[in-house]
C-alpha cells in the first residue's frame, strides 16, 4: 500500500492508504479527526470542507494522492476553540442539530482571509456550497459579520 | 474517572451513591431505587421524578445535570437541564450536561417526536430541580436547627439570613442523602417572574464541542477493535437477496466479514418484522474499504411484486378515483373522513363554486447525518448506541435474538432527526449484523468486536420512510356575501393524510371529507417533521386563499372570519384541542408585525401571502413576501412568523432558530424536494437531485414574534414549518395570479432567484 506524507493541522503525519482513498476517511478512520464530516460522499453539502493550503477544500471527493499542501481541519482552525468565527457561532447559537457546522466554519473562515470585511452578496456565493439542513442560514451569515467586524454578538 | 460505588444504606428508601473521581473528589448523587420501582413510569404517568435521578452535586459545588432526551438539533439537551437547574436555583455556569442513556425504570418518554419533549416535561424537570432544592434547605434546617420557612436559596446555596449563615449544597449533600425525598404536595415551583434560567436564550451545550469537531455525534462512535459495515438492500421495496459474490468480497483488501442477512420472519399476527430487511452486509476494517468493496459486490436480488409500481401509475390511479368518486360520501371509519351538514345541496344552491386538485410528492428526510449506528454483541448481551429518535432496546434486542433486558442502550447525538429517526432500522440491522459478526467471530475462535454501520447519502434516500404524498380534489361553495358555506375534499391517498378534523372543519356549515386507497401501494411512508399538517398545511391553506380571492376578499381578512364565525361539526384540529382565537391570534399578530395592511404600495411583481396553522398543539402565521418575473424566477424577500405555543418559551434562542429553520426547510420541500418511484424503487440519489434549501436564497430576514399567551408551554419542533409553504406560495398568486397547486415548483418551472 502506497505511504503518504502530509501536514494536518500543523502536524506531519505519515499515513499507508490507497491513493483513491478520500482525505476525508483518512482524516476520520486513519488520523482520528472525526470534527470532519461524511454528509453526502459527493460534494453536494460540503459538510467535509477543510482547508488544503488555503482553500476550502470538498475532502469527500479529494484522494489522498492529490494533497500536496497542508490541510487544516476543524480541530486545528484554532488552538483553543477561539477563531472568532467560533467564538461568534456559540455567540449567536448558531447551530441546530450541529452536524454541517464544521464544514460551514472552514468556508466561512477561507472566506475571511481572502475577504475580510464580505457583504452579504459575498457570503451568500461562499456559502451556499454548504448545506445546513436545518436552516440556520440566517444566523450563520449574522455570525460571519460578527466575526469579521469583530463584534461580540 | 474511576467508577467505585459504594452504597452505604443511609435509611431504608435512600441511598448514598459515591464515585471517586480522578483527583481525590467525590461525586454525591441521592439513589432511591426502592423508590423507582414502587413509582412505575410511562407516558402521562403523574408520578413525580426523582431530583436523584437529575443532579449529581459534586464536591466543588457544581453540578451535573442529566439531559434524558435524544438530542437531533431540536435544542432539547439544553432545555431540559434548564428546566431543572432554574428550580434546583443554581447557576447556569455551574452545571455541567451528561446525557442519559435509555433506562425504562429512571426516565419516562425518552423519546424525540411530536413535539411532545416540552408539553411531557415542562413541570416534570421543574420538579425535579425543586425536589433537590427543597432536600438542600430540609438538610440545613435540620443543621442549623432552624424552620425551613426561613430559609432561602441561590446559586447553590442555602441562606439563613437572620443568623447570616450561608452553605453550599456540596456542603449538605450527605446530609440530605439521609433525609425523605419531599412529598409531591410540598414541593412549590417558582413563580415564573423569579426564573433565572428558564426563558433566557442560553447557547446550546454542545456549542462548544460542535465549533470545536468534538466526536459528539453517532457517526463519531469509535471503539477498540470496532469493524466498520455497509449495508447493501435491494432498491425494491421489500425485495430479498438470493445470492451475491461474497467470496469474491472476503478476498478485498480489509474485508473481515460478508454475508447475506435473510429477510425477517414475520413476528406473527401482522406485528413488525423481528429482523432487518435482507441485503448483503459486508464489514471491514474501515468503512471506506467496506463501501469500495461494493464497487465489486454482484447481487441476485428477488425483487418482488412492488417492481411493477411507479408514481406515475398512483398518479393515473388517482385521477381515475378522483372522476369516479370524488363527490361520493366518506365510507366510514373514524379520522378517514368527515361529513357534516349537506354538502351536495349546499354546492346545489351556492352562488359560486370554487374546484381544484393539489398533489403534494412523497418527500426524503435526509437528515444531514446519514444513517448509522453501532453495535457490540458479546456473551448474549447487546450493547448499541443509538441516535434513534424512539431509542427501543426492544426492537434492536429482537432483531440480536436477545430480551430488551439483555440491552444496553446509549443514546447519541444526531444529525438532525426530522422523523427520520423515529424509525430505528439501522439500530435494528446493525444489532442483527453485529449478532452476525460475533457468531462468525465465536465460531472462528476469535474474540466479539463492535460493529458501527453507517449508510451512504444514497442508501439513506433510496430506504427511508417517506412523507406520504397526496392528491387532493377540492370544492367549495361560497353564498352571495362570498361566505364558505361548503368545503369539500376528496383525497386519493397513497397512505396519506386525510384531513378530516383540519380547519375549516367547524367553521364551515357543510363539510365532507372523503377518500379512497390507491392499490397497490408499497412505498413505505413515515412521519416527517409536523406529520400531517407539513403537506396538507400547503393543500389546505392554498385552497382556502382561492376561495378567499374567489369570495372577493382579504385572504387574512376571510380566515379571521371564518374563525369568528364557528358552526356545528368541529373540532377542527385532529383530536380536539383547536383553538380559534389562539388562532386569530398568531393570525392578527402577524398581520401587524409585516404591515400586511399597506401590500397594496408594494411594487409589481412583490407582493405578500398568508396561511395559518395549528400543528401539534401550536399555533403559527407566517406572511411572507415574494417577488417574481415572469422569468418564474423567485426571490423570497422577508417572511413574518407570529407563534404561539404557550406562555413560556424555554429557550427563546433556539425556539427562534427553530422556525426560522423550519421557515428555510419549507423552502426546500417547496422548489426541488420529490421523490419519485420507477419499477419500485427511488429515482434520486443524493443531494444533486434531492436539493436542500441554500444560503443564497434564505431571506435576509425571518422576522419571529412569540405571543406567549396564557396556555401550557407546548413544543416548537413541528408547527414552524407547514404554514411556511402555502404562505409562499399564496404570496406568489398575489405577485403573478397564477395559483401554484402542485409541488415541487421546479418541475414547474420555477427557480430561485439568486
Amino acid at each position: 500500500m502506497p505511504s503518504y506524507t502530509l501536514t494536518v493541522n500543523g502536524r506531519r503525519q505519515t499515513v499507508d492508504v490507497p491513493e483513491d482513498m478520500p482525505l476525508l476517511w483518512v482524516l476520520r478512520d486513519v488520523l482520528d479527526l472525526k470534527g470532519t464530516k461524511f454528509g453526502c460522499g459527493a460534494s453536494f453539502c460540503g459538510a467535509c470542507t477543510v482547508h488544503v493550503g488555503n482553500t476550502a477544500t470538498r475532502s469527500c471527493i479529494t484522494p489522498i494522492s492529490k494533497v500536496s499542501q497542508p490541510v487544516t481541519t476543524i480541530e486545528g482552525l484554532s488552538a483553543d476553540g477561539n477563531h472568532p468565527l467560533q467564538v461568534a457561532w456559540r455567540d449567536i447559537d448558531v447551530p441546530q442539530c450541529g452536524y454541517c457546522q464544521a464544514g460551514q466554519l472552514m468556508t466561512a473562515a477561507a472566506l475571511l482571509k481572502t475577504t475580510p470585511k464580505p457583504t452579504d452578496a459575498q457570503i451568500a456565493t461562499a456559502m451556499t456550497g454548504n448545506v445546513c439542513r436545518c436552516g440556520t442560514y440566517t444566523r450563520i451569515r449574522e455570525a460571519i459579520h460578527a466575526a469579521a467586524d469583530g463584534r461580540k454578538a | 474517572m474511576t467508577t467505585m460505588k459504594k452504597r452505604s444504606e443511609m435509611d431504608r428508601r435512600t441511598f448514598l451513591q459515591v464515585t471517586t473521581v480522578a483527583g481525590g473528589g467525590l461525586m454525591i448523587a441521592l439513589y432511591t431505587p426502592e423508590l423507582l420501582a414502587q413509582r412505575g413510569g410511562g407516558p402521562g404517568n403523574a408520578v413525580l421524578p426523582l431530583a436523584s435521578n437529575y443532579i449529581t452535586i459534586n464536591p466543588d459545588n457544581t453540578f451535573t445535570i442529566v439531559a434524558q432526551n435524544p438530542e437531533t438539533g431540536q435544542g432539547i439537551k439544553t432545555a431540559l437541564p434548564q428546566l431543572i437547574a432554574d428550580e434546583l436555583d443554581v447557576d447556569w455556569k455551574q452545571v455541567t450536561i451528561k446525557q442519559a442513556d435509555y433506562d425504562a425504570t429512571k426516565y419516562i418518554s425518552q423519546t424525540e417526536g411530536g413535539s411532545r419533549a416540552i408539553p411531557t416535561h415542562y413541570t416534570r424537570m421543574r420538579q425535579a430541580g425543586a425536589g433537590g432544592r427543597a432536600l438542600m434547605i430540609a438538610a440545613a434546617a435540620q443543621q442549623w436547627n432552624v424552620p425551613a420557612s426561613e430559609l432561602t436559596t441561590g446559586s447553590g446555596m442555602v441562606k439563613h439570613a437572620s443568623s447570616n449563615r450561608s452553605a453550599t449544597y456540596a456542603s449538605l449533600a450527605a446530609r440530605a442523602a439521609t433525609l425523605t425525598p419531599p412529598a409531591p404536595a410540598d414541593l412549590k415551583l417558582k413563580d415564573p417572574k423569579d426564573f433565572k434560567i428558564i426563558g433566557k436564550g442560553l447557547s446550546g451545550v454542545e456549542n462548544m464541542a460542535i465549533t470545536t469537531g468534538k466526536p459528539i455525534f453517532s457517526i463519531d462512535v469509535a471503539l477498540p477493535g470496532m469493524l466498520s459495515a455497509v449495508f447493501e438492500k435491494c432498491p425494491v421495496f421489500n425485495g430479498t437477496a438470493v445470492s451475491a459474490n461474497l467470496d469474491e468480497i472476503k478476498k478485498l483488501p480489509g474485508i473481515r466479514h460478508a454475508f447475506i442477512v435473510p429477510a425477517p420472519a414475520p413476528s406473527g399476527r401482522g406485528g413488525a418484522p423481528s429482523g432487518p430487511a435482507s441485503g448483503v452486509a459486508i464489514v471491514a476494517d474501515r468503512w471506506w474499504q467496506a463501501q469500495n468493496a461494493r464497487k465489486s459486490l454482484k447481487v441476485v436480488w428477488d425483487e418482488g411484486p412492488v417492481a411493477s409500481q411507479s408514481s406515475a401509475g398512483y398518479a393515473a390511479q388517482a385521477q381515475q378515483l378522483s372522476a369516479a368518486k370524488a363527490s361520493q360520501k366518506p365510507a366510514g371509519g373514524p379520522g378517514q373522513g368527515a361529513d357534516v351538514g349537506d354538502v351536495d345541496a349546499a354546492f346545489a344552491s351556492a352562488a359560486k363554486v370554487v374546484e381544484a386538485s393539489y398533489t403534494i410528492p412523497l418527500l426524503s428526510h435526509a437528515p444531514l447525518e446519514p444513517q448509522n449506528s453501532t453495535a457490540h454483541f458479546k456473551d448474549g448481551k447487546l450493547e448499541i448506541w443509538s441516535p434513534s429518535q424512539i431509542p427501543s432496546p426492544a426492537q434492536a434486542g429482537a432483531a440480536a435474538g436477545v430480551q430488551a433486558g439483555d440491552v444496553l442502550m446509549h443514546l447519541v447525538r444526531a444529525g438532525g432527526g426530522f422523523g427520520r429517526r423515529l424509525n430505528s432500522d439501522y439500530d435494528i440491522e446493525v444489532a442483527k449484523i453485529a449478532r452476525m459478526v460475533s457468531d462468525e467471530r465465536v465460531a472462528a475462535g476469535m474474540p466479539t468486536v463492535p460493529v458501527k454501520l453507517l449508510w451512504t447519502r444514497e442508501d439513506d434516500i433510496h430506504h427511508d420512510q417517506y412523507r406520504p404524498g397526496g392528491f387532493h380534489y377540492f370544492k367549495a361553495g361560497i353564498d352571495g356575501a362570498g361566505r364558505m358555506v361548503a368545503f369539500r375534499d376528496y383525497v386519493a391517498s397513497t397512505a396519506s393524510v386525510i384531513p378530516a378534523n383540519e380547519f375549516p372543519r367547524g367553521f364551515v356549515p357543510n363539510f365532507r371529507v372523503s377518500s379512497d386507497a390507491v392499490t397497490p401501494f408499497s412505498v413505505p411512508t413515515g412521519a416527517m417533521r409536523a406529520p400531517s399538517t407539513n403537506g396538507v398545511s400547503f393543500v389546505m391553506q392554498s385552497f382556502i386563499d382561492e376561495v378567499a380571492v374567489a369570495a372577493g376578499k382579504d385572504p387574512l381578512q376571510y380566515r379571521l372570519d371564518l374563525l369568528a364565525n364557528p358552526v356545528a361539526g368541529g373540532p377542527a384540529g385532529g383530536g380536539g384541542g383547536f383553538n380559534a382565537s389562539r388562532a386569530a391570534g398568531v393570525l392578527a399578530a402577524v398581520r401587524e408585525m409585516s404591515n400586511w395592511d399597506k401590500r397594496a404600495s408594494l411594487p409589481k411583481g412583490t407582493a405578500q401571502g398568508c396561511a395559518f396553522q395549528f400543528a401539534h398543539s401550536g399555533y403559527v402565521a407566517y406572511v411572507a413576501e415574494v417577488s417574481i418575473g415572469a422569468d418564474k424566477k423567485l426571490k423570497i424577500n422577508k417572511a413574518w412568523a407570529a407563534v404561539d405555543v404557550g406562555r413560556q418559551i424555554v429557550n427563546p434562542s433556539s425556539a427562534t432558530n427553530l422556525v426560522q429553520g423550519g421557515f428555510i426547510e419549507a423552502m426546500s420541500h417547496l422548489m426541488a424536494w420529490e421523490i419519485t418511484i420507477e419499477k419500485g424503487r427511488v429515482m434520486q440519489n443524493n443531494f444533486g437531485q434531492y436539493q436542500p434549501a441554500r444560503m443564497m436564497q434564505a431571506p435576509p430576514l425571518i422576522e419571529v414574534k412569540f405571543l406567549q399567551t396564557d396556555y401550557e408551554p407546548t413544543g416548537l419542533g413541528e408547527p414552524a414549518l407547514p404554514p411556511a409553504l402555502p404562505a409562499i406560495t399564496n404570496a406568489v398568486y398575489a405577485a403573478t395570479g397564477v395559483r401554484i397547486r402542485n409541488l415541487p415548483l421546479a418541475k414547474e418551472g420555477y427557480s430561485w432567484n439568486t
